[in-house]
């Protein structure tokens, strides 16, 4: 088939496409946008509309070591990338320590903030439409940061273990590509919950 | 018609597959395995047609239960159930796997690849699909949670709040409808990701976006629509499964909740959803017209910009469903305009297909006679589109047997169509044997005149106040013999369906043998062997212009001379 047509001018075409992985990785996360859309709207529909307290005002804290860790992280995460693309692997295994433990930090904080606001002020997803819309939201933006650990813990076990090299770059990127998306989506949430919903 | 030849057929034994043959037990082993994407799009055709004769059972039970006023071949409760179920799986478990199986099988062949981008999520998301279809009906034998409270889902296939509340919907029905659709939905994401990778990453040769076959930019602009339609589904699923389980007020009116947002969340997928639907049927009329027109596609950057203009208009028309819930006069009329303007993009197409017709040598075969149907119904059913898009004629019509029947219109009409146009066109390359043409025919003319039958006649019950998901009437509201005609027609159909299946069935053992391009197309599927071997293509090919198969038959006036 490579012969189809024969005769026609001016042979070897230039050829470059984009990586699939990076393409697959940017579709999963504009579908994923929308599932976080459809979340943000429902908390931003029923902000004030909860019949009983607690309300927002009242229990809720700015979580700022997080989200300082959390949006570190994304920049830990980039020097990462550019250590594996060049080839210096004990770089790129402190850098990726570094993100897993920002954003781990950033789990610890989410993780006593439930803790208080569950046994200290007494809401919980059932509670008021404040706690389920929150719950919902800030809940389904933990579960992306657990995954996104899952996958940096498993790439730095495999860095110690020495079988990540540069020829892995390019998957390297696609989570890091994701991580980032995780931590593009806090600042949407932290804004949404914690400036204007407060 | 053979008068060239292809290195690639010629050097590759045709039944390189068959002769692999094991025991059942191994063959069978082989398909659940399989990462092919060929068997893949085998399997989703295969799965969506055995939920199509199981939905379309239940639409002719409806049917009966509705021939009569005061008939009692199905409760009131069986029949919600019924209604439920046919609108549940017709959407999710027979459009949306038959337009993902169509695109598996030949989209990766259209491009000169030789598999999907990623194969084993494929895999995944078929079985995904597949389990979350055998899930939703498990529910008739699992779905009682409660004595005397019923089995499968009965809330509608949009599902409204707050019916869906755990106070009113006790048992587990409910859950096994969001649960399915989750499942399935979460199949149908991986797919639409995969096809998305491969169109723009797995070209082969010279295959610029401007050279691509239509029916791959359909479904490139159908994925794309998919990423950000069937995920707002999900999320508000989750929010339902939240309510339901943990107590949550989503959609709990009694604390504060909104029905009217679920409505929302729901129409945001619903309605791009219908275009998710139907612009595969364009991808496969943009296909076959031309071929059986002999002439090339009539302005083919219009339907490209046709279609996605209709991909970013579509995602802002939802509310249509809307009208009657009570918004502000300036909602309304926003989308009232909204609405009108899908029809801009889609009139484009609609006078492309019939340039692409005019002055052409058309041979009236069977998929050709499906296309020129869908031609005609889906006009009708774009006017009756425009009709129910002004706010004040919905407010008279919202809910009736009018709106049955223009949707109906689309989803049978149209999409219907496409798809046996599709099946009766792609079934050579999937077999290599041709279905027959006088069955076929048979086919075509007995569920043509069927469809009319019943859906333009629902149209008049419509107009007459009859409303939907009503599973009886009064004698005396004059629409006796309006509703046994509707039936009749329903089960004109249903004989059309059932001589599709045989034909279907006998024409893989008794079909004419097809030879590799049968109908004399341009596309790059036609280069291969019919079945096409595992890899595709033994050389990936490379080509110079939009109808590479053209410019190898005929060299001395190739295409590549004339488009830019």
């Amino acid at each position: 088939m490579s012969s189809v047509p024969i005769n026609h001018p001016g042979h070897t075409i230039e050829w470059h496409l984009p990586s699939k992985r990076r393409v697959g990785m940017s579709a999963l996360i504009t579908g994923e946008s929308a599932i976080f859309t459809i979340f943000v709207a429902a908390y931003v529909f029923y902000m004030g509309k909860s019949l009983t307290g607690p309300t927002p005002q009242q229990i809720l804290e700015v979580p700022i070591v997080g989200t300082i860790c959390l949006l570190l992280s994304s920049l830990a995460i980039y020097r990462a990338e550019k250590a594996i693309e060049e080839e210096r692997m004990a770089s790129f295994t402190l850098w990726l320590a570094a993100t897993i433990t920002l954003g781990a930090v950033f789990l610890i904080e989410t993780t006593l903030e439930w803790k208080k606001l569950i046994y200290q002020d007494g809401l919980t997803i059932s509670t008021n439409l404040f706690g389920t819309t929150f719950y919902s939201l800030v809940g389904l933006h933990a579960t992306h940061v657990v995954v996104g650990l899952f996958l940096l813990s498993a790439t730095f076990v495999f860095s110690l273990f020495g079988w990540v090299d540069s020829r892995q770059s390019e998957r390297f990127g696609v989570i890091a590509l994701y991580w980032h998306f995780v931590d593009a989506v806090w600042i949407v949430v932290f804004t949404v919950v914690y400036l204007i919903g407060r | 018609m053979s008068n060239y030849s292809l290195s690639v057929s010629a050097t590759i034994e045709p039944s390189a597959t068959a002769s692999e043959l094991g025991t059942f037990l191994e063959r069978l082993h082989g398909w659940v395995v399989t990462v092919d994407h060929k068997r893949l799009g085998i399997l989703y055709i295969l799965y969506s047609t055995f939920f199509l004769l199981i939905a379309g059972a239940e639409a002719l039970l409806i049917r009966l239960q509705l021939a009569y006023p005061h008939n009692h071949v199905l409760s009131a409760q069986v029949y919600n159930r019924f209604f439920t179920m046919h609108g549940t799986t017709m959407v999710f478990l027979v459009g949306m796997p038959f337009l993902f199986g169509f695109a598996n099988y030949i989209v990766p062949l259209q491009i000169g690849a030789r598999d999907m981008a990623f194969p084993r999520l494929n895999a995944f998301s078929f079985w995904l699909t597949a389990f979350g279809g055998l899930l939703l009906y498990y529910s008739f034998l699992g779905g009682a949670g409660l004595y005397g409270v019923g089995n499968a889902p009965d809330v509608g296939w949009f599902a409204y709040a707050p019916l869906t509340e755990r106070s009113f919907s006790p048992g587990h029905a409910t859950d096994y409808w969001a649960l399915a659709l989750i499942v399935s939905g979460f199949g149908t994401l991986g797919t639409a990701i995969n096809i998305i990778a491969t169109v723009i990453s797995m070209r082969c040769k010279g295959m610029t976006l401007m050279r691509m076959p239509l029916f791959t930019w359909l479904l490139l602009i159908v994925s794309m629509l998919t990423l950000v339609t069937i995920t707002p589904l999900t999320a508000a699923q989750f929010m339902l499964l939240i309510d339901r389980y943990l107590g949550g007020h989503f959609f709990d009116t009694q604390a504060g909740g909104s029905s009217l947002i679920w409505i929302h969340f729901f129409w945001i997928f619903g309605h791009p959803e219908v275009y998710v639907l139907v612009l595969p049927a364009f991808a496969i009329a943009n296909e076959i017209i031309p071929v059986f027109s002999r002439k090339a596609i009539f302005g083919y950057p219009a339907m490209v910009s046709a279609s996605v203009a209709i991909m970013f208009v579509s995602l802002g028309v939802w509310a249509h469903h809307m009208f009657t819930v009570g918004m502000t006069s300036v909602s309304n009329a926003f989308f009232t305009l909204s609405t009108m303007m899908v029809g801009v993009p889609t009139g484009i197409k609609i006078f492309n297909w019939i340039a692409t017709l005019w002055g052409g040598r058309i041979r009236f075969t069977t998929p050709m006679l499906f296309c020129i149907g869908f031609l005609f119904q889906f006009l009708i059913s774009g006017l009756t589109g425009i009709m129910l898009s002004v706010s004040p004629w919905d407010w008279q019509l919202h809910n009736s047997y009018f709106v049955i029947a223009h949707f109906h219109y689309v989803l049978v009409g149209a999409i219907v169509f496409c798809i046996f146009a599709a099946i009766y066109y792609w079934y050579p390359k999937a077999t290599g044997r041709l279905m027959d043409e006088t069955l076929g025919r048979w086919h075509f003319w007995l569920f043509v005149i069927g469809f009319h039958i019943t859906f333009d006649t629902m149209h008049f019950l419509g107009l007459l106040g009859m409303p939907r998901s009503i599973y009886t009437y009064q004698p005396d509201r004059g629409w006796n013999l309006l509703n046994l005609v509707v039936s009749i027609g329903g089960l004109i159909q249903g004989i059309a369906v059932l001589i599709f299946a045989y034909n279907f069935i006998v024409s893989y053992w008794r079909g004419k043998v097809a030879g590799d391009d049968p109908w004399d197309a341009w596309t790059l599927e036609w280069a291969t062997s019919s079945p096409p071997p595992v890899y595709n293509f033994e050389e990936l090919p490379e080509v110079h212009s939009r109808r590479p198969l053209w410019d190898l038959k005929h060299p001395d006036d190739p295409d590549w001379e004339y488009e830019s």
